[in-house]
């Protein structure tokens, strides 16, 4: 298992009262649970994943996500059993939507 | 689409996650977590294996209502570490159980989806499996039915097999399989000509849903949809009560059991069981839909 | 140990049991009284058969023997591994044999188990962790399944695992695993007519209608979340 610790800058979103939590952690997959963070700004992300040796990827990954998304004033945790980058994206779109939805 | 046996059918109970399966069989919007994630820790003894954890630790606890009737719900998530039970898991649905005794709701559901004890924690869920049994034996005790429901990818095996069969009743979809050993590790141990874990269709002829519904052992079959559980549960409530445990039971259910022994017990595949029970053509059961396999059973001879 | 040698040290006012395919149903003489002697021996790999005929006596007791404890000698390999077994719904019978102990134990009859061989899983589960109170014999060999199975099945390496067993309860097989997490009350050293007897006088007080083995794990130090955990649900808004 390997832990990863990530800070980006990201465009504020909207402050949800709930944590969302989507995916499941199973082979090819993982889950994500977005809630309020304590920076504005910032998309704080940590991660747990059983492959090892990915954290380039993971950082291109949440970048792009960071980038393109309202990500920032939310804390980021993830569970992860090896889920390609393309799942990865999907789920942490699929997240964020369930976590800011409530706020709308 | 078609409404059928009162139930529109919407989302394959199967394909669905433990926690989209409670929104889909419990009242809209009426499930409330207990010890929602990062309120309980990740599983520490995963941690020392070096392997990531769950929020929920695989099963997801609450209350909820179930057409207006206020139950207890406990959901193993298949898909983390085949739904096993690990020392939080097992404790999560033993809290449960131990909170319906003090409550007394009108109905305790356990979604039952688990390969049995966790072997990552295997001392530790042995030992909380042994905890759920007692804990669902007072409950029922306490005259709340508890409902285990089964159909997911896991089924409902080893100690959970033997959970399930402690509950009130078992509704389980043709996709359901319960038993004590899986066919793989009877494979291993015992050897291909025992059983050949891979023949898909023997091993749904030996612990699948529709041989546990013809022998009895499973109360209700049910199609493979949230909607059909959901339906399943609310028509058994409505129908039955919890019965004080007693000797008579027990000995109904003992010459019950001593007598299929008799008449079964040199069997080795559903088909040649269900011959017996009198079912004219049995390679036609695991061709036949839900409604007329229940119409088939409702035809045997007593 | 010898059948016979195990009988004549627990019960040496004398004891009537006799063994059918590897299952021990019968009564003995204790100081507190007369009970009901039931168990497996040789490793016995619990079956259909086995379970019914165990589950049997337990209900002539309820019968025939108001309040007569029930003493259960364990020797279990497991359940039966086979398709025939699977195909009756082996759970199912198991299940049954649990049930037969909780109804003993509401109806007034303390039950208590001594694990003298091994006990593994399933045929543990069915009734030697069912009863009020579970002991082992220093050398019995308690588990789920080997560390090298374990090792198979979990894909991390055997010497890991054993790494792990050496300070963790929660993998090492043995009767001290289960003892420090609370669900073998004591481990003897040897079966004695004595501990026995004060087992029997103490449940005979109510002792074990409760299920305390988590308390007793977090008291022992062997099992340290499951007794937080369960109290978090009973406190959950």
């Amino acid at each position: 298992m390997e832990k990863l610790e990530f800070k980006f800058p990201s465009q504020p979103g909207k402050i949800s009262p709930i944590t969302a939590l989507c995916g499941v952690v199973g082979s090819g997959n993982l889950e994500i649970l977005v809630r309020t963070g304590s920076d504005a700004d910032v998309c704080e992300v940590s991660i747990k994943t059983s492959a090892r040796g990915f954290g380039e990827i993971w950082q291109a990954v949440l970048t792009d996500f960071a980038e393109h998304n309202p990500a920032g004033g939310t804390r980021i945790f993830i569970n992860d059993m090896g889920a390609t980058p393309a799942v990865v994206s999907l789920r942490l779109g699929q997240a964020l939507t369930e976590y800011l939805g409530v706020a709308q | 689409m078609n409404a059928t046996n009162g139930f529109t059918p919407g989302h394959s109970y199967f394909e669905a996650t433990a926690r989209q399966r409670l929104q889909q069989i419990l009242d809209a919007g009426s499930f409330r977590e207990f010890l929602a994630p990062e309120t309980v820790e990740v599983s520490p003894h995963l941690a020392a294996l070096d392997l990531p954890g769950a929020f929920d630790d695989g099963v997801i606890i609450g209350a909820a209502s179930l057409g207006g009737r206020r139950v207890l719900v406990a959901a193993q998530e298949g898909r983390f570490m085949g739904g096993s039970v690990g020392e939080i898991h097992g404790a999560k649905i033993v809290g449960l159980l131990r909170r319906a005794v003090a409550e007394r709701p009108d109905a305790v559901l356990l979604l039952v989806d688990s390969g049995g004890v966790r072997l990552h924690e295997a001392n530790a869920g042995l030992i909380a499996i042994s905890e759920i049994m007692r804990a669902v034996l007072t409950v029922r005790a306490a005259g709340v039915p508890v409902l285990a429901l089964v159909g997911g990818s896991c089924g409902a095996f080893g100690g959970m097999g033997i959970v399930a069969k402690l509950c009130s009743a078992i509704l389980i979809s043709e996709e359901g399989r319960l038993a004590l050993s899986g066919p793989e590790v009877i494979e291993t141990v015992m050897g291909v000509e025992e059983f050949d874990s891979k023949d898909r269709a023997l091993v749904w002829r030996v612990t699948g849903g529709k041989h546990r519904y013809l022998m009895g052992d499973c109360a209700e079959l049910v199609e493979d949809d949230s909607a059909a559980f959901r339906l399943g549960a609310l028509e058994y409530l409505d129908t039955h009560g919890e019965p004080e445990p007693s000797l008579f039971t027990l000995r109904a259910v003992q010459q019950h059991l001593s007598d299929r022994m008799v008449r079964f017990g040199a069997y080795r595949d559903g088909l040649e069981v269900w011959a017996d029970l009198g079912v004219a053509q049995p390679q036609q059961v695991p061709l036949l839909d839900r409604d007329s396999l229940v119409a088939l059973k409702k035809g045997l001879p007593a | 140990m010898k059948l016979n040698n195990l009988l004549d040290a627990l019960f040496p006012a004398g004891h009537t049991v006799t063994v059918t395919d590897q299952t021990l149903t019968g009564t003995a003489t204790t100081a507190a009284g007369p009970v009901t002697v039931l168990g497996t021996m040789d490793g016995a790999a619990i079956s259909h058969d086995i379970a019914l005929r165990l589950a049997d006596c337990i209900l002539q007791t309820i019968e025939s023997a108001p309040g007569r404890p029930l003493v259960f000698l364990v020797d279990t390999s497991g359940q039966a591994l086979s398709r025939q077994q699977e195909l009756l719904c082996l759970n199912g019978s198991l299940a049954h044999l649990a049930q037969c102990v909780d109804l003993a134990r509401r109806q007034g009859h303390a039950s208590v188990s001594l694990v003298n061989e091994q006990a593994v899983s399933g045929g543990f589960l069915s009734f030697g962790l069912m009863v009020d109170r579970t002991y082992a014999l220093a050398d019995a060999q308690v588990r789920v399944m080997d560390l090298k199975a374990m090792a198979r099945v979990t894909k991390i390496a055997h010497e890991r695992l054993m790494e792990l067993a050496s300070n963790s309860p929660i993998f090492a097989p043995g009767a001290e695993s289960y003892r420090r997490m609370g669900a073998i009350e004591a481990i003897w050293e040897a079966p004695s007519a004595q501990l026995l007897e004060t087992a029997l006088v103490e449940l005979a007080k109510g002792a074990g209608l409760a299920d305390q083995r988590m308390t007793v794990g977090l008291a022992r130090g062997g099992r340290y979340l499951a007794a937080d955990v369960t109290a978090a649900v009973l406190a959950a808004d």
